[in-house]
């Protein structure tokens, strides 16, 4: 499956998340805090936390940890 | 899965609604998983809200605005949405590299990927053994694994005579020592290092109450802590289900305090994989109607044991600075949550308020129980209410273009 990663095409395999298809390419942070401007990736995995928040196909505040990528998906991190 | 199995072959009508893609809960996840054919399975379908024994559900990818919506109604209905992790706050657990230990183990077990080269996990319970054993597979080096309590008294406890757990526990306390991964009791990670990332963690020495007798610090690349489970409530309190001490009441058949709603699993009391399973055997049969010969009386007892052995000791506070975040999303600070109980907030809703602990994206779930219990610490008094805890009306995230067009009655079949 072919994806793109804010505007980088990547190969990834079916079942990836789009938490571990950024961890994969050694992104472990991915978006910044709203007040403090701190750092945020994967914190709890399961779809709890909110941290790991991306934009997929032009949708914000995609749960990075629980939305498996899909031929063709565009990810964008802020 | 296992109270749809039983369910089904009781003779009901079944539908198993879960929101991951795949079968299996937090446990099975990554090992494909089948349910009797006569079930009805609706995967990634997110139960967001339930009125009686009517269930909304959207289906389809995580967070897309995309998903359809359906409206089901049933004779009966079995709650079994487990738990998360709970993690109590300490200076740097907010920085990258600091992940819960589920995390650690989903991401090993469903996406192959450790979390790093060199890792510390920490925290309390039993949960801490097979995530270490996940990471060393798929790569990591575990430095150790802190556990805060001494970690051995259930082994002498009477009641915890339970064959089959117990060797399981053997079996990974054996993995641990083939692995070369110590564990070290009676310590706990209590700060990370690094400005964008973790480098180092201080690993502390702790009394019996979990405050610090003595620090080291060592180089890791990334940490996984847990210190037990928080029960997933929501849908339970949303249907009206009554609580005790923190999960849904349930008798031995399964049955809450809502007639014909069933509980099974985490959320009527933490107790591992097995015992989720059998519970859940018992539940789906009572709520087709039928008997299961299932006894959970021993493993039960277990659980409850090991329990007792994990406690959550109130020295964790006191790892805590002024800077410390306590809500990860509305980034209040230790300092903040202060401010705001000096300022009489003597109730878990006007604390909320007042420092908007809680009021960001997770709701509270993250850092809802550790900011009550400071604030109890604060104020000298326990102002615990479980319930308003775990009251959210929407379950699970939807987007408001999706509430808008979500159906109020059940469609008929085209
Ligand atoms: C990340 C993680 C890893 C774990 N790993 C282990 C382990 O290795 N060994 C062990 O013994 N225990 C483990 N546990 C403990 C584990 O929770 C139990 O052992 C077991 O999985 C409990 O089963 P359950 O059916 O109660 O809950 P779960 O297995 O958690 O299943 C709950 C299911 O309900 C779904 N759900 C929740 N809310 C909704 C909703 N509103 N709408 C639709 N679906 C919903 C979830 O998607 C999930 O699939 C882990 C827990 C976590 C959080
Ligand atoms: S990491 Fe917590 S929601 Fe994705």
């Amino acid at each position: 499956m072919k994806v793109t990663i804010d505007g980088v095409e990547h190969t990834v395999e079916p079942g990836q998340t789009v938490a571990g298809a950024l961890l994969r390419l050694g992104r472990i942070s991915w978006r910044t805090t709203r007040n403090a401007d701190r750092p945020r990736g994967v914190f709890c995995g399961i779809g709890v936390c909110f941290d790991c928040l991306v934009e997929v196909n032009g949708v914000p505040d995609v749960r990075a940890c629980q939305r498996l990528l899909v031929d063709g998906d565009a990810v964008g991190t802020s | 899965m296992a109270a749809a199995n039983a369910a089904a072959r009781a003779g009901a009508e079944v539908v198993l609604v879960d929101g991951e893609p795949t079968l299996g809960g937090q446990y099975y996840r990554g090992t494909p998983q089948r349910v009797d054919p006569a079930v009805e399975h609706l995967a990634e379908s997110a139960v967001w809200a339930m009125e009686g024994l009517r269930l909304h559900i959207r289906t389809g990818a995580a967070d897309s605005p995309h998903r359809t919506g359906t409206v089901v109604d049933a004779d009966a209905v079995v709650l079994a949405t487990g738990a998360h992790d709970r993690v109590v706050p300490f200076p740097g657990w907010d920085l990258p590299g600091v992940y819960t230990a589920g995390a650690a183990q989903t991401l090993a077990k469903s996406q192959g990927i450790a979390v790093g080269a060199r890792v510390v996990v920490s925290g309390t319970g039993p949960f801490l053994l097979p995530v270490a054993e996940s990471l060393v597979k798929v790569g990591a080096r575990v430095l150790g694994v802190c556990e805060a309590n001494s970690g051995t008294g259930w082994l002498r406890h009477p009641r915890a005579a339970n064959p089959g757990k117990m060797a399981e526990l053997a079996h990974y306390a054996g993995m641990l020592l083939k692995l070369r991964v110590p564990l070290w009791r009676k310590t706990a990670v209590v700060a990370a290092h690094g400005t964008d990332r973790v480098t180092a963690v201080t690993i502390a020495r702790l009394n019996p109450d979990w405050t610090i007798r003595a620090t080291r610090r060592i180089e890791v690349d990334a940490v996984c802590v847990g210190h037990g489970f928080t029960p997933r409530l929501e849908l339970a309190v949303a249907a009206g289900c009554a609580l005790k001490d923190g999960f849904v009441a349930v008798d031995e058949r399964g049955a809450t305090s809502v007639p014909g709603v069933y509980a099974a699993g985490e959320i009527t009391g933490i107790g591992g994989a097995d015992l989720a399973a059998a519970e859940g055997e018992v539940a789906g049969a009572a709520a087709a109607g039928s008997e299961s010969t299932k006894s959970l009386t021993g493993a039960r007892r277990f659980a409850a044991a090991l329990a007792d052995a994990h406690p959550i000791k109130p020295g964790w506070q006191t790892w805590l600075t002024p800077e410390t975040l306590v809500c990860r999303c509305e980034e209040v600070t230790y300092q903040a949550l202060c401010a705001a109980t000096d300022l009489d907030a003597a109730g878990v809703r006007t604390l909320k308020l007042t420092s908007r602990v809680g009021l960001g994206l997770c709701q509270g779930r993250m850092c809802g129980r550790n900011a009550t219990e400071l604030a109890a610490t604060r104020l000298d008094q326990a102002f615990f209410d479980e319930a308003a805890l775990h009251r959210r009306p929407i379950a699970t995230p939807i987007r408001l273009s999706e509430l808008a067009e979500t159906p109020l009655e059940p469609q008929e079949d085209p």
